[in-house]
């Protein structure tokens, strides 16, 4: 698991890749703040492609960016979802309320 | 019915075997020539039984959790993942979607998950006894090769 972070001008990219699960959540979670908290971004990616595996512990993670945005009033996007994960996202109705690209 | 073939593991109540038992169930209906969307489905159903084994049952020990793996001749997969931990007082409110009794780093939809997934879901538990979560999952034959 791993998160790796471009981005300028207060447009951050966070690129996450391996098995996001309980086990990995918590590092991606703490990562995903720290990167927030420095930034301050106005706008997030969170850019999936290299995800290999997501379960429930993956919509925590993905709402509590959305949240993050909101407080600073900034806009999330999701991209490159691999369909795994976007299966398990829309099962838990995330499309409703998150963009995913 | 009486099961085609089976097999069983258990492991204790840590985080790092949820990849263990998701990839162990992977490679045991391997032998069903699942396609990959299958054995995607069936990863994420058991990674859900066997999270909330480890985050619920066992808040503040760590315990036992069983996986149970059956193999029937209709090509139906029974999972069956048990644990020895502080149950559900009430499995009908637990089963709804939104509802957790974990933190923000939980989101309430893992049984949902495993319902939409799975053909069938049933959960046995009982508080201070433990609980048991079952699923079956209709593996659609593409092939029969040989071995007995
Ligand atoms: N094995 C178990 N032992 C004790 N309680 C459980 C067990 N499995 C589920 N529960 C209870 O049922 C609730 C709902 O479980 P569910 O998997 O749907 O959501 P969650 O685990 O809280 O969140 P998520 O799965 O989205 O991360 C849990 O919050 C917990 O109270
Ligand atoms: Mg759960």
């Amino acid at each position: 698991m791993s998160v790796t972070c471009t981005g300028e001008d207060r447009n951050l990219r966070l690129t996450v890749s391996g098995e996001v699960d309980h086990h990995g959540a918590r590092a991606i979670m703490q990562e995903l703040d720290r990167q927030v908290d420095a930034g301050l971004p106005r706008r997030l990616t969170l850019d999936l492609s290299g995800v290999t595996f997501m379960d429930s512990s993956g919509i925590a993670v993905l709402l509590r960016a959305y949240r993050r945005m909101a407080e600073l009033g900034g806009a999330l996007t999701v991209a490159n979802v691999p369909p795994q994960a976007l299966k398990v996202l829309r099962a838990a109705g995330l499309e409703r309320i998150i963009r995913f690209e | 019915m009486k099961p085609i073939n089976e097999a069983a593991i258990s492991f204790l109540s840590r985080s790092a075997n949820e990849g263990f038992a998701r990839t162990a169930a992977a490679c045991f209906a391997a032998q069903l020539d699942p396609t990959l969307d299958e054995v995607n489905d069936i990863k994420t159903a058991v990674s859900e039984a066997v999270t909330n084994a480890i985050v619920h049952a066992y808040p503040d020990r760590l315990g036992k959790v069983s996986l149970r793996l059956r193999l029937f001749e209709d090509g139906v997969l029974e999972i069956v993942v048990k644990d020895w931990g502080v149950g559900i007082e009430d499995v009908e409110k637990a089963r709804q979607p939104l509802y957790t009794t974990g933190s923000e780093e939980r989101s309430g939809m893992g049984f949902t998950i495993m319902e939409s997934f799975m053909d069938a879901l049933r959960v046995r538990s009982a508080p201070g006894k433990g609980t048991t979560v079952t699923m079956r999952r209709r593996i659609s034959r593409r092939y029969s090769g040989g071995g007995r």
